[in-house]
């Protein structure tokens, strides 16, 4: 972490140009609430709009969820399939990678089809890739059958016009 | 969490919950199916205004619901929704099947 140095945009406040947070937790659904929660706590230095915040906790909790039904799909010892998320904050722009050591996706280019979804039975609406892309600035998913599954998602904060902003 | 749910006439009512995620779906998907089939319902209802955050697991408990109720002449509403609430049905083009009303 570096300080001693401001930024010049509305984040003065904070001094830092670099901040980086690391978690781990129980590939269980009672933990997508924790997830988000803890990666919009992680940004409120930047001060961000409520909209942003909403948008990365949506996203957030889309990769999460995707990692517990999809990543963990038939996995039986259920107390060691952990997710990993990695943030890091570079001065404006937050970078999240949401990890899993579980099944890994055959066609990465199918899953992130809108509507596209393995498991319309149990109520998915196949929109989990849509969303992050919608919320997101850039998303990118790194997978292979048997090798787990990163989702890399990043997004620059306070871009927004200040009229959207007041809504 | 039975009284989030609630019967008026041929309308299913739910209360949906302040966070719509996955966790929270499944409850709720679960048991609108049991009112549906069991009290043959032909509408729902879903109101959101104690939802502040809602995820794509949202739009499946909808879609899947739209799925069960439309092939009878069954509609379904989103009320009470927050601008956010909005934006993501309309993000997924939901206000084209079904009604949001305030």
């Amino acid at each position: 972490m570096e300080t001693g140095r401001r930024l010049e945009n509305k984040h003065a406040g904070s001094g830092m140009t670099k901040n980086e947070m690391q978690i781990q937790f129980t590939a269980v659904s009672e933990n997508e609430a924790f997830a988000r929660i803890a990666v919009a706590a992680f940004v409120t230095p930047l001060n961000p709009t409520l909209e942003e915040i909403a948008d990365i906790k949506t996203a957030v909790s889309e990769a999460v969820t995707n990692a517990i039904i999809h990543g963990y799909d038939g996995m039986t010892e259920k107390e060691q399939n952990q997710v990993y998320i990695h943030c890091l904050l570079n001065r404006d722009v937050l970078q999240v990678e949401v990890i899993d050591e579980g099944k890994g996706i055959e066609d990465v280019e199918k899953a992130m089809e809108p509507m596209y979804t393995t498991k319309p039975d149990m109520d998915r609406s196949g929109m989990g890739f849509a969303f992050m892309e919608a919320f997101m600035d850039e998303l990118e998913v790194i997978s292979e059958p048997g090798q787990g599954t990163t989702v890399l998602m990043s997004k620059k904060l306070g871009t927004l016009p200040f009229i959207d902003r007041e809504e | 969490m039975e009284e989030e749910f609630k019967v008026i006439d041929n309308y299913l009512m739910v209360r949906m919950p302040a966070e719509v995620d996955h966790h929270a779906s499944e409850y709720i998907g679960r048991t609108a199916d049991r009112y549906i089939l069991k009290e043959g319902v032909g509408n729902v209802v879903f109101d959101f205004e104690k939802t502040r955050f809602m995820d794509s697991s949202g739009i499946g408990i909808i879609i899947g619901r739209y799925k069960k109720i439309t092939c009878f002449g069954g509609r379904v509403f989103a009320v009470n929704a927050d601008a956010r609430i909005k934006k993501t049905l309309m993000l997924c083009g939901l206000h084209k099947v079904i009604e949001i009303m305030e």
